[in-house]
């Protein structure tokens, strides 16, 4: 198999790039912007899917460059997962603790 | 004795006495009373023994002198301004004469205090103070210069104040010894500063010498004597008489005297009759050479001595203590010695301190026999009729009050008629003698009246005084009242005698009064005899006398030549009155002169009138028109019963302007001097306020603000930590994009670098 074969290997390199990077603003300005605890994880889970696109594709596209892509998606995709696991629990103590899975309540850390 | 041997002899006349003080001081406690008065009287007696030896050989062979201990000098002997000051004792004519009347006065003293002082609880320190006093008196008349006179000067105002006040649980008679003690330091300043002014003078004068030694000094005066300076001769010669005011009790320094009796009656017949009252004419006489220039001094001299004498013989006719009595006729026969030495006849003026040692320690003896005869008491109008109980008392005290009043061919007469004889012809003084002359007259027929009047009202008439039984009378709120005689003669020998007697503290006597024994009476008797016999020697020339012919060498009557006005020219030689004389020439007798002849015979004739006159106002007429005369005068009475107040006068003047001069100062020490300090210590507290504000504000201000600043820095950071998650999110997001930014700007720079 080769480039040739793929049909996505008609969109050139920057093509994925640019849709990685959108997903990747997306996810970041949802982080940034929404008040509910879980749509800020799920913002954290769109950078890191936009970031694992990004692996995929310059697996793909560069040949040189093996399968060293796919297999660290691999793993972020594993990360994600638990770090998903970890987040949602603290979203439970949260929500446990103050009402809301607001994250304006909880500053207790301020000084 | 020959001479090496007296020489070395001569120390022990005033160290004898010393050591005798030592010994009874240090181990008196440990003695008995015999051993104690045995040992006091034993030093003196040795004394007066080497002074009659000493005695023998000035007679035969001329002065003599010990060997010189050298005490201090300045410069080394190689420079002008050497100065050398030995302890030397040198016995001439005249000192030969104060040694014998001072050793056997004070033996017979010391004899009649074992006496007198028989239940006294301090026996052995009474003693060592009688030697003591005796041994500086001795280095006062025997120093062969003028600073070992003043060391004996100074000590014999000591023994006299220790002596004075030795019955001191009395106030009273502590006070005494203390107004003894500080009036004569007023003297003695006057003396020192005389002395001081002398020494400059002297030092400072081309020919002179630095010296205080009496016979380069006399030698001096008569080298130099025409070149001195009168008028500074003049005012060492009254400073230093000042001195001797206040030594023998003259105006102004006499107020010490009366009060004085307040000690024993044989110090007071030792001390302040015979000896240390002295000093002063003996000084005098000493210091013939300088006073013999200066008619001023001499004039002064005269005229305080005849105002002494006639103030005091005022003063003596209104007293009732018989100590006091004798006080005050003491005062005023050293003004007549005073007026001896004034007008320059100081022979004379030694003859009459001779033959008054002898009477009026006799009366002072007498005086003390009577006093304990009466069991203490002291105020004539409590005695009488004692020529009974106490004969031989009485003839002793007969004899002597003849021989002061100057009948003939008694001591008294000889000297005091010498002396106003002297006074009458002298041709020394600024004013005439004759003034002085009158004084001592005046003041002689005053004496032989008090005399008498003591010697009427004492031992004639009745006892005015109940014997036995007295007691009952009494309401008994004495503690001393108890039938066993002598212990109450402890509390008052404790207590010590006042010089007057409350009428409600002495009862009747417990026992008639007794003649006193054999220590006391004996040395009455010898002084009587000496009173009767003594004056053979200074009888005038024309009658075999040769006292002044004797002392000539040493003391020659003094001529003062009056050539022009303002300018006298001194000579120490010849006499005045009587023929021409060379010193060392036995003069040419040619009789007396007219004038003396009827001054003797005037003087003799007031006498006897003074005594036949207060024998009849006394004796005769029991005293009547006396109370008359009191009654009618009673102001002038109490005036002169109480010394004219002059203690008073003293009191609210001197005394009171040095109390307020105390008050100034300590007022001054007070505000100004603790004020400063006080101030001080102010200044430095507040001092430390100021620097701590400083401390406090400034330094630790600034410790402040730094920790401010931190903490202002620490909530301006802290603001950081809001606890939002979304600003964190946020800043992280921001930092990532600077973060990426300026990796892209480092590859680019890269690139760009690699393509160059």
């Amino acid at each position: 198999m080769n480039v040739a074969d793929f049909s996505f290997t008609r969109h050139p390199l920057e093509n994925m790039l640019v849709l990685s990077a959108i997903i990747f603003c997306a996810g970041l300005y949802t982080v940034m912007t929404r008040k509910n605890a879980v749509s800020i994880l799920m913002g954290v889970e769109l950078i890191l899917n936009a970031a694992n696109i990004n692996f995929v594709a310059f697996s793909q596209y560069l040949p040189s460059a093996g399968i060293h892509g796919g297999v660290f998606s691999v793993f972020v995709i594993l990360l994600a997962a638990a770090e998903a696991a970890v987040a949602l629990a603290i979203i439970i103590g949260i929500y446990q603790n103050f009402g809301r899975a607001d994250v304006d309540v909880a500053d207790l850390m301020k000084e | 004795m020959d001479e090496k041997t007296l020489k070395i002899a001569l120390w022990l006349v005033p160290l004898l006495p010393v050591g005798g003080f030592i010994l009874n001081l240090f181990f008196g406690r440990f003695m008995h009373k015999l051993a104690s008065s045995a040992l006091a009287c034993a030093t003196v007696g040795g004394s007066a023994v080497i002074a009659w030896l000493t005695f023998f050989h000035v007679k035969a062979d001329g002065p003599i002198q010990t060997d010189a201990i050298q005490w201090f000098y300045t410069g080394d002997g190689k420079q002008a301004l050497t100065f050398v000051v030995d302890h030397l004792l040198r016995v001439d004519q005249l000192t030969c004469v104060m040694m014998l009347i001072v050793t056997n006065v004070a033996f017979l003293i010391h004899l009649f205090s074992v006496g007198y002082m028989a239940e006294e609880k301090r026996y052995s320190r009474y003693f060592s103070y009688l030697n003591l006093f005796t041994g500086f008196m001795l280095m006062l008349v025997m120093s062969g210069n003028l600073l070992g006179m003043f060391i004996g000067w100074e000590g014999v105002g000591l023994c006299s104040y220790l002596l004075i006040g030795f019955w001191f649980e009395k106030v009273e008679n502590a006070s005494a010894g203390m107004k003894a003690f500080i009036v004569n330091r007023i003297g003695d300043l006057a003396f020192t500063v005389g002395l001081l002014m002398l020494f400059c003078y002297i030092g400072t004068l081309p020919g002179g010498a630095w010296t205080v030694d009496l016979k380069e000094l006399a030698g001096i005066f008569a080298k130099q004597g025409s070149v001195m300076d009168v008028g500074i001769i003049t005012t060492i010669g009254i400073l230093m008489f000042l001195g001797a005011t206040g030594k023998s009790a003259q105006i102004p320094l006499y107020v010490w005297l009366p009060d004085a009796m307040a000690g024993p009656t044989p110090v007071s017949a030792l001390i302040h009759a015979a000896t240390m009252v002295t000093a002063g004419v003996y000084m005098v006489a000493r210091m013939n050479f300088l006073y013999s220039m200066s008619p001023g001094a001499l004039t002064v001299v005269a005229l305080v001595g005849g105002a002494t004498a006639l103030f005091a013989g005022t003063i003596g006719v209104a007293q009732n203590d018989i100590k006091k009595v004798l006080a005050y006729s003491t005062v005023s026969q050293l003004g007549f010695m005073f007026i001896g030495v004034g007008v320059g006849a100081y022979s004379a003026g030694i003859s009459h301190l001779m033959t008054h040692a002898f009477f009026k320690a006799c009366l002072f003896l007498g005086a003390g026999s009577v006093i304990m005869g009466m069991h203490h008491q002291q105020d004539i109008r409590k005695m009488g009729g004692l020529r009974k109980y106490m004969p031989i008392t009485f003839v002793t005290f007969a004899i002597a009050s003849i021989a002061i009043a100057g009948i003939p061919p008694f001591a008294g007469f000889w000297s005091k008629d010498e002396i106003l004889w002297k006074a009458w012809s002298t041709k020394n003084l600024l004013i005439p003698g004759q003034i002085i002359w009158l004084m001592g007259a005046i003041a002689a027929a005053f004496t032989a009246f008090y005399m008498t009047r003591l010697v009427v009202k004492t031992f004639y008439g009745e006892l005015r005084t109940p014997i036995g039984g007295g007691h009952d009378a009494l309401a008994g709120a004495h503690g001393h009242d108890d039938a066993h005689g002598h212990d109450a003669h402890d509390a008052h020998d404790g207590g010590g005698h006042d010089d007057h007697a409350a009428p409600a503290e002495h009862h009747g006597l417990e026992h008639p009064p007794k003649e006193s024994p054999w220590t006391m009476t004996l040395p009455l008797v010898v002084l009587a005899i000496l009173s009767v016999v003594g004056g053979s020697i200074c009888t005038p020339h024309w009658i075999r006398g040769d006292f002044e012919h004797w002392l000539h060498d040493v003391c020659p009557d003094a001529a003062v030549k009056h050539h022009e006005p303002g300018k006298h020219e001194m000579s120490a030689a010849g006499l005045q009155g009587h023929g021409p004389a060379a010193p060392g020439k036995p003069e040419e007798h040619h009789g007396p002169a007219a004038m003396e002849i009827i001054l003797m015979v005037f003087s003799t004739g007031v006498a006897i009138g003074a005594i036949a006159f207060a024998w009849i106002v006394y004796r005769k007429k029991e005293g009547a028109p006396a109370e008359k005369f009191v009654s009618e005068h009673r102001e002038l009475y109490e005036l002169v019963r109480d010394k004219y107040r002059v203690d008073e006068l003293y009191e609210n003047t001197v005394i009171a302007f040095q109390l307020g001069a105390n008050e100034a100062c300590a007022r001054f020490d007070n505000a100004v001097i603790d004020g400063a300090v006080n101030g001080a210590g102010e200044a430095g507290a507040s001092t430390s306020l100021y620097t701590g504000y400083f401390d406090n504000e400034v330094v630790d201000g600034g410790v402040n603000a730094v920790a401010k600043a931190a903490q202002a820095a620490g909530r301006g950071t802290r603001s950081i930590q809001t606890g939002n998650i979304r600003t964190y999110i946020a800043a992280s997001v921001i930092g990532g994009l600077f973060v990426i930014a300026f990796f892209c700007l480092w590859m680019m720079w890269v690139t760009q670098q690699g393509g160059k």
